[in-house]
């Protein structure tokens, strides 16, 4: 929580030091663009910004990354898969799609296997941590849609992920 | 005289003919161990045309790595009553092929076509092949498939047709084209991944892997209509059909119920029913030529192999062992080996694996060589490779002696399966 507002406070900061630039700048929330808002109207819209469109929130990071041929979520990833969990039970009308991803190596439907099984995985955390099965649907692009196209471990490594993708 | 058999052949026209991506380059690397020295002289008949068939002809048996083409020096005998056999046997080929090509008034092309015996001074066939208009292609395809099957004893794969998907940036195409990757056309285009096309049986339908309604499902697509229909879309991924050898049922692979398993469906989506029923993820099913049986990929045992079960479901038994992973398992026409790819030192190798002897042969030198289908008469693997930095469709003998690497002319081209005879 203190982070949160920590956050809030950096960002009218950010919001009043940018009021002579282009408000683009400050409107981190997609709502924020609608209407070019003066610099307090600004203000008053970042403090009631949804954590989710926070970039200094944990909730920004929307990829969990494996090694591979490994499915379950990683330590390092726990927090922001638990995070999301949260946001999730916080915000019930909040949809969130799961897809898993894979790096090429190994045949493209067993990486679609794989990659399901990713997304499923991080399914059943955020359940256990708090959504509903309801705002939560899974799938797997298998190896279909790489980030990186190198055949080295600098590109494999950006492609054995599940991404959270949230509806709009 | 010499006796005509005459066969009018009912040459497959798809519905559908956007032709889009056309020239295409084919490297052949290696050559059979006894190769045939035969000749063709050119046809008589209009000029471009005659060139056009003879090219597809020696196109044909030049792929094959079994022929040796023998120049024909400015013979143009177009009769056997015009062959001096002694010439050609001192040029050295065993067989000549001879012949006349017309069109009729309504676009029809007819090829009368002779193959000799230039040692036995005799006609080993005498044929007239016929096909409708802009289907000259298709007439040589059939010449080429006689002249293979007389002189190897081996039925022809020429007049065969194969499937493969074409990535160009975003935009996914499924296309359908003859043996030599001529004659392209698409059999759907959109901007969501395709994968894993299977023919059905009889070379009409093809079932596919859509993401179009935005996850893995299966589709089964009339080659003929166009019609398509759903086969299984439900929640989770939706994959790997393959099509039982007598083309009532449909093997799937599905995740609805936990991690992705084996279902058995009808190929109008009714009559599902689950058989295969492990923790891991059971995918790539593929039936026995018999019906009886199905090789799949499974990492069950803790890291994806080859297994074997019966179609009702039941005990799996292993197949592949060793270093490294397997995957993508499809039976041999003669229902006696398989051929997979095989990961191993970070490469991917087609290999096949006999089932009595259990012995692996590796068939190519390794690379990024993916998802292997043998050709009908089980004497080329056709998968997918690389070749200068794209998805290219490449080309083994089951005897790894002859390779072949075919680049389209943009784009990957990936998850390539061969045909059935029609």
């Amino acid at each position: 929580m203190k982070k949160l507002v920590v956050s809030i406070v950096l960002l009218n900061l950010l919001a009043a030091c940018a009021s002579h630039k282009t408000p683009e700048t400050v409107s981190v929330a997609p709502e924020a663009k609608v209407e070019a808002p003066k610099s307090a109207l600004a203000a008053a819209a970042q403090t009631n910004v949804d954590p989710l469109n926070d970039p200094q929130s944990i909730l920004s990071g929307r990829s969990v990354f494996y090694p591979l041929d490994v499915a379950t979520v990683q330590d390092a990833d726990k927090p922001l898969v638990q995070a999301h969990a949260k946001y999730l039970g916080e915000h019930a009308a909040r949809k969130v799609r799961l897809e898993g991803n894979c790096d090429e190596r190994g045949s493209n439907e067993y990486n679609l296997g794989l990659g399901q099984r990713r997304a499923d995985g991080v399914q059943k955390m955020l359940e256990l941590g708090g959504a509903a099965p309801s705002q939560l649907t899974t799938m797997s692009y298998g190896e279909e849609k790489p980030h990186a196209s190198g055949h080295d471990e600098a590109s494999w490594s950006q492609n054995r992920r599940t991404d959270l993708s949230y509806a709009k | 005289m010499y006796k005509l058999l005459s066969s009018v052949l009912a040459l497959l026209m798809l519905a559908h003919t956007s032709s889009s991506f056309a020239a295409l380059s084919i490297e052949i690397i290696g050559a059979g161990e006894h190769q045939i020295p035969v000749s063709i002289v050119p046809f008589s008949g209009e000029e471009k045309l005659v060139r056009e068939i003879n090219d597809v002809i020696i196109g044909d048996l030049q792929r094959s790595g079994l022929f040796r083409l023998v120049d024909t020096a400015g013979k143009l005998p177009h009769e056997a009553s015009e062959v001096n056999y002694s010439d050609w046997q001192l040029r050295g080929a065993e067989a000549l092929a001879i012949g006349s090509l017309s069109v009729q008034a309504n676009g029809r092309i007819e090829a009368r076509f002779h193959l000799l015996d230039v040692l036995k001074h005799t006609e080993l066939v005498g044929q007239s092949v016929s096909a409708g208009e802009g289907q000259l292609r298709a007439v040589g395809h059939r010449i080429s498939d006689l002249i293979y099957e007389k002189l190897t004893g081996d039925q022809g794969v020429f007049s065969t047709r194969i499937a493969y998907v074409n990535r160009l940036g975003k935009t996914f195409s499924l296309i359908v084209a003859d043996s030599d990757g001529y004659n392209e056309q698409i059999v759907l285009k959109q901007n969501e991944p395709i994968m894993s096309p299977s023919w059905s049986p009889d070379g009409s339908h093809l079932a596919y892997v859509s993401f179009e309604t935005g996850h893995a499902a299966v589709f089964v697509q009339s080659l003929y209509t166009n019609q398509r229909k759903v086969v299984a879309d439900f929640r989770g991924s939706n994959s790997a059909p393959a099509w039982s050898p007598d083309g009532k049922q449909l093997a799937v692979v599905l995740s609805r119920d936990g991690s992705s398993q084996i279902y058995m469906v009808r190929p109008d989506g009714g009559d599902l029913r689950r058989i295969s029923f492990s923790a891991g993820i059971d995918t790539e099913p593929n039936f026995s030529p018999d019906g009886q049986t199905l090789l799949f990929t499974s990492d069950r045992g803790g890291s994806p192999q080859i297994y074997r079960m019966p179609i009702e479901g039941g005990a799996a038994q292993r197949l592949s062992f060793g270093s490294g992973t397997s995957y993508s398992p499809r039976y041999s026409p003669d229902g006696k080996s398989f051929v997979f790819t095989h990961l191993s030192g970070g490469q991917f190798f087609i290999s096949t694996q006999d089932f009595q002897t259990g012995q692996m042969e590796t068939l190519t030198g390794g690379g990024w060589e993916k998802k292997p289908s043998f050709a009908p008469n089980g004497k080329i693997i056709l998968f997918a490779s690389e070749g200068r930095g794209r998805g290219i469709l490449a080309t083994v003998s089951s005897d790894g002696r002859v390779k072949q690497h075919m680049f389209t002319q943009s784009g990957d081209a990936r998850e390539p399966v061969w045909g059935p005879h029609l």
